[in-house]
C-alpha cells in the first residue's frame, strides 16, 4: 500500500506536519489565553515574585541543545552510523528529561512558595501552559527512548531514517514553542 | 494477508475492522441512532410548548432536554453522518484502496461511540447536563452549576473530540496524498473537495475549543480560575473560545452538504457543474472567511460598535460565496435534462431551504437587526433553517445516490419521495411559525410562555410540524425494510454518473478497485461528446478511465490487516474519561490501557505480507 504518494511527501510526514499545524492552534489559544491575562493577577503571588529567568536561561540553553543532538542523530542514522545514532538519540532524550526536571523543581519551588495550582489567576494559566507544554516534552521523550531501544536492538537502522526524521520535526517543533513561551512569560514580565 | 477473498462476518471482524467502507457503516448507523434519539428529545421540548403554561415537562428537565437536544445533533449526530460519507465516498472518489491511516479511522470510530454513550450514561445517573449547547461561563462554572452534570458535556466532548481531530488528520493526508494517477486537485469531485476543506477546518477549528474545555475542567475540578471574573478573569473568554471553533462547526457541518448536492445535481441534470473552479474557491472562501465571523454570536455582549460592525461586515461577506454556489447549481440545473429521482429532490429541496436559512442568517449579520433577533425563536428558526434545510437534506441526498453503491441495492423511489415530501413539509411547518414567534419576542430556552401574547398559534403549528417530522421516519424506514427483503440490484452505475466510485461493483470489493485507475479530466466516465445511451453500451474511446472494473484483481492486492488495538486505546482513553469524574485510580488504569494499545498499536505491523 506505502506506494509513491500523490504529493511526493511520505504520509506520515504529511501527518506530522498536518498534526503541527493544529497544535499551532492548539499553543495559540494557550498562549493567547496567558497574553489576554497577563497583568491581570489580583491576588499575590505575582509572576515576578517568583519567576528565575537565569534558572529558566539554563534549561532553555539545554532544551535548545537537545534540537542540535536531534539535528545529529538523524544524520548520523541516514549513513546509516548506527553508534553515533544510539548517541545522539539518548542525549536528545536526556536532555530533554534534565529540561523536564528543571520544571518539576521549578513547579514545586512554586507550589511551596504559595503558589498551588488554585491559587490564582496567574498559576491557572502558568501550570497549564507550560505542563501542557511539558507534557508534549516528555511525550517526545518517551518516544525517542523508544527509538533509542529499537536501534540498540537492531531493529532501527538507515532504512527506517523516516521515522527518526518525524520524530525530530515533532521534537524542534516542541522547542520551537518554548521559545516562544521563554520569550513571553520570562523575558517580558 | 490474503484479502482477496470473501470478507469475513462477526461481531469480532466488526470490532477489528479497519475497512474504510465498514467503519462508514458503523458510523453511519450509530450517528443515525442518534439523530432518532435527539428528534425524540427536540419532540419532548416541542410537546411542552404546544400551548402556553403547560407542566408536561418541568424547568430543570427541559433545560436538560435542549442541552442534550442540541449538543447531540452537533456532535454525535451531524458530525458522524458527514464523516461516515467522507469514509464510504473519499477513498472511492480519488481511486484508492483506503485511507491513509486506516487504523487510526478505526479508532476515531471508537473513541467518538465512546464519547457519545459516555454523554448518554447522564441519563441513568439523572445528572444530564442542562447548560446548553455552548455551556456559556460562568452559568457553567462549579458555584451555579453544581453536580457532575457539566462534566460529562466536557468530558464527552472532550474525548469524542481527539477522535475528530483524528479524523480530519487522516482525511487530510489520504486526499492529499492517495489519489489516483492522474487525480489532480482541479479533477477532484466536489464531495471529495469539501472533505479536504472540512478536515482543514476541524484540525484548526478543534483545537480551540478542546483548550476551552480543558480551562472548564480544571476550573471544576482543580479550582482553577480561567473563567472567574472575581480573580481578575474574563467569563467571556469561553464564548470567545466556544465561537470561534462554533462557527467553523457550522461550516465543517454544511459544506459536506454542499459537495453532495455539487455532485449530485449534475448527474440528475446530465450536464457537468457549471463553474466548478468558482464552485471550488467559494468553498475554500466560505472556510476562510468562516474564522473570521465568530463575533456575531455575541453581538449581544458588548464588545463595542468596531468590534461588531467589523464582524457582522465580514458576516454579510460570507453570503457572497454562499450565494455563488446557489447561482451555480441553479445553473448547472438550467437546460439539463432533469430527473427527479429522490437523491435529486433532496438536493434541490437543500437549494430552496438552505436559501431561506441563509437569507435569516444576514438579517442577523447586523448587529442592530440581531440585538432585536438574537435569543429569540427567530435564531432558532435560522439555524433548523440551515442545519436540517442544508445539513440533513444534503446527508439524506447523499443516503439516496449512495445507498445503491454502498449495499448493492436499489431504494423504493416512491417510498424515497414520500419521505422526501414529509421531510420538506416538516421542516417548513416547524420551523416557518418560529420566525413569527421570534420576531414577536418569544425567547428560546424558555420552558414556557404565558397566554395572549400572539404565541399559542405559531407554537402549536410548530409541535404539529413535529409530529410531521417523527411521521416521516415511517417511509424511511419502511424503505429500508422493504430493500433489505427483496430490493433490486443495483450494477455498477445506477445513475450514469461522471465519478470513480460508479466504476467499481456495488457494494464495492474491500479492496475497491482490482486495477488502480488513472484519471485524464474531470468527470472521467462522461465523455463530453458521447451521449449516455451509447455510454451506457459499453467501453467508449479515447477516456482512460475503463466504465467498470474488472472482476478480479490481476495482480495480488495487500490490504491493511484487522486490528484490535485501535479499540483497546480508545477504551483506555474511556476508562481515563470516567475515572476524571473523581477516580484517580480509574483514570491511570486508563492512562495504563491506552499507553498498552498505543505500544502494541505501534509496533503491530499494519500490513500483510503476501497477498492471495
Ligand atoms: C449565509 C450564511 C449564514 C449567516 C450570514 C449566518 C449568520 C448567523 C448569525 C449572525 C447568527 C447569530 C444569531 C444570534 O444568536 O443572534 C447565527 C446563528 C447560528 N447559525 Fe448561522 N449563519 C449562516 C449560515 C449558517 C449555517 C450554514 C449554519 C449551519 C449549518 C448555521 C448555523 C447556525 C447556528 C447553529 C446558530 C445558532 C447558534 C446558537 O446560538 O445556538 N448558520 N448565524
Ligand atoms: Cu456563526
Amino acid at each position: 500500500m506505502e506506494g509513491p504518494t500523490s504529493t511526493g511527501i511520505p504520509n506520515r510526514k504529511l501527518a506530522m506536519w498536518t498534526f503541527i499545524g493544529s497544535e499551532c492552534m492548539l499553543f495559540g489559544t494557550l498562549i493567547a489565553t496567558y497574553m489576554i491575562y497577563r497583568g491581570r493577577n489580583l491576588v499575590p503571588p505575582y509572576p515576578h515574585d517568583l519567576l528565575n529567568i537565569p534558572f529558566i536561561t539554563v534549561t532553555t540553553f539545554v532544551l535548545l541543545m537537545s534540537s542540535l543532538m536531534m539535528v545529529l542523530a538523524l544524520a548520523a542514522v541516514q549513513r546509516n552510523d548506527l553508534r553515533a545514532t544510539k548517541l545522539w538519540l539518548g542525549l536528545t532524550a536526556l536532555f530533554g528529561l534534565i529540561f523536564l526536571g528543571g520544571q518539576y523543581y521549578e513547579f514545586s519551588h512554586f507550589v511551596h512558595e504559595g503558589l498551588p495550582l488554585s491559587r490564582n489567576l496567574f498559576s491557572s494559566t502558568f501550570f497549564v501552559l507550560t505542563g501542557t507544554h511539558g507534557a508534549h516534552v516528555a511525550g517526545g521523550v518517551i518516544w525517542l527512548s523508544t527509538l533509542l531501544v529499537r536501534t540498540v536492538n537492531g531493529k532501527l537502522d538507515a532504512r527506517h531514517a523516516e521515522t527518526v526524521e518525524i520524530a525530530g520535526l515533532y521534537w524542534h517543533f516542541v522547542d520551537v514553542v518554548w521559545i516562544i513561551l521563554f520569550t513571553l512569560i520570562y523575558l517580558l514580565v | 494477508m490474503a484479502m482477496t477473498d470473501a470478507h469475513p462476518t462477526g461481531i469480532w471482524s466488526w470490532l477489528t475492522t479497519v475497512d474504510h467502507k465498514r467503519i462508514a457503516i458503523m458510523y453511519f448507523v450509530v450517528g443515525f441512532a442518534f439523530l432518532l434519539v435527539a428528534g425524540f428529545e427536540g419532540q419532548l421540548i416541542r410537546l411542552q410548548l404546544a400551548a402556553p403554561g403547560r407542566d408536561f415537562l418541568d424547568p430543570d428537565l427541559y433545560n436538560q432536554l435542549f442541552t442534550m437536544h442540541g449538543t447531540t445533533m452537533v456532535f454525535f449526530a451531524g458530525m458522524p453522518l458527514v464523516v461516515a460519507f467522507f469514509n464510504f465516498v473519499v477513498p472511492l472518489q480519488i481511486g484508492a484502496r483506503d485511507v491513509a491511516f486506516p487504523r487510526l479511522n478505526a479508532f476515531s470510530f471508537w473513541v467518538f461511540l465512546f464519547g457519545g454513550l459516555f454523554l448518554y450514561a447522564s441519563i441513568p445517573l439523572r445528572a444530564m447536563p442542562d447548560g446548553g449547547w455552548f455551556a456559556y461561563m460562568p452559568l457553567t462554572n462549579p458555584e451555579y452549576s453544581p453536580g457532575p452534570g457539566i462534566d460529562f458535556y466536557v468530558l464527552s466532548l472532550l474525548i469524542s473530540g481527539v477522535g475528530s481531530i483524528a479524523g480530519g488528520l487522516n482525511f487530510l493526508v489520504t486526499i492529499l496524498n492517495m489519489r489516483a494517477p492522474g487525480m489532480t486537485f482541479m479533477r477532484m469531485p466536489l464531495f471529495t473537495w469539501m472533505a479536504l476543506i472540512v478536515s482543514a477546518l476541524i484540525l484548526l477549528a478543534f483545537p480551540p475549543f478542546t483548550v476551552g474545555l480543558i480551562f472548564m475542567l480544571f476550573d471544576r475540578s482543580f479550582g482553577t480560575h480561567f473563567f472567574d471574573a472575581a480573580a481578575g478573569a474574563d467569563p467571556v473568554l469561553w464564548q470567545h473560545l466556544f465561537w470561534v471553533f462554533g462557527h467553523p462547526e457550522v461550516y465543517i457541518l454544511i459544506l459536506p452538504a454542499f459537495g453532495i448536492v455539487s455532485d449530485v445535481i449534475p448527474t440528475y441534470s446530465r450536464k457537468i457543474l457549471f463553474g466548478y473552479p468558482v464552485v471550488v474557491f467559494s468553498g475554500v472562501l466560505i472556510a476562510f472567511l468562516g474564522f473570521g465571523v465568530w463575533v456575531h454570536h455575541m453581538f449581544s455582549v458588548g464588545l463595542g460598535p468596531v468590534v461588531n460592525a467589523v464582524f457582522g461586515g465580514a458576516t454579510m461577506l460570507i453570503a457572497i460565496p454562499t450565494g455563488i454556489k446557489i447561482f451555480n447549481w441553479i445553473a448547472t440545473m438550467w437546460g439539463g435534462r432533469l430527473r427527479f429521482r429522490t437523491a435529486m429532490l433532496y438536493a434541490a429541496g437543500l437549494v430552496a431551504t438552505f436559501t431561506i436559512g441563509g437569507l435569516s442568517g444576514v438579517m442577523h449579520s447586523s448587529p442592530p437587526a440581531d440585538l432585536q433577533q438574537t435569543d429569540t425563536y427567530f435564531v432558532v428558526a435560522h439555524f433548523h433553517y440551515v442545519l436540517i434545510g442544508g445539513t440533513v437534506f444534503g446527508l439524506f441526498c447523499g443516503f439516496y445516490y449512495w445507498f445503491p453503491k454502498a449495499t448493492g441495492r436499489m431504494l423504493h423511489e416512491g417510498l424515497g419521495k414520500a419521505h422526501f415530501w414529509l421531510t420538506f413539509l416538516a421542516l417548513n411547518v416547524t420551523f416557518f411559525p418560529m420566525h413569527f414567534s421570534g420576531l414577536l419576542g418569544m425567547p428560546r430556552r424558555t420552558y414556557t410562555y404565558a397566554e395572549g401574547l400572539g404565541l399559542d398559534v405559531f407554537n402549536l403549528i410548530s409541535t404539529i410540524g413535529a409530529f410531521i417530522f417523527t411521521l416521516s421516519f415511517v417511509p424511511l424506514v419502511w424503505n429500508l425494510w422493504r430493500t433489505w427483503r427483496r430490493g433490486e440490484a443495483a450494477g455498477h452505475n445506477p445513475w450514469d454518473a461522471s465519478t470513480l466510485e460508479w466504476t467499481t461493483a456495488s457494494p464495492p470489493p474491500h479492496y475497491n478497485f482490482a486495477e488502480i485507475p488513472t484519471v485524464d479530466r474531470r468527470d472521467p466516465l462522461w465523455h463530453p461528446y458521447i451521449e449516455p445511451e451509447s455510454r451506457r453500451a459499453g467501453d467508449e474511446p479515447g477516456g482512460a478511465v475503463p466504465r467498470r472494473q474488472p472482476d478480479e484483481p490481476p495482480e495480488p492486492v495487500i490490504m491493511p490487516n484487522p486490528s484490535y488495538w485501535p479499540l483497546v486505546l480508545a477504551v483506555g482513553m474511556l476508562l481515563m474519561t470516567i475515572g476524571a469524574l473523581g477516580s484517580l485510580g480509574l483514570t491511570l488504569f486508563g492512562l495504563f490501557v491506552t499507553a498498552v494499545g498505543l505500544f502494541a498499536w505501534a509496533f503491530e505491523p499494519p500490513f500483510g505480507e503476501e497477498a492471495h
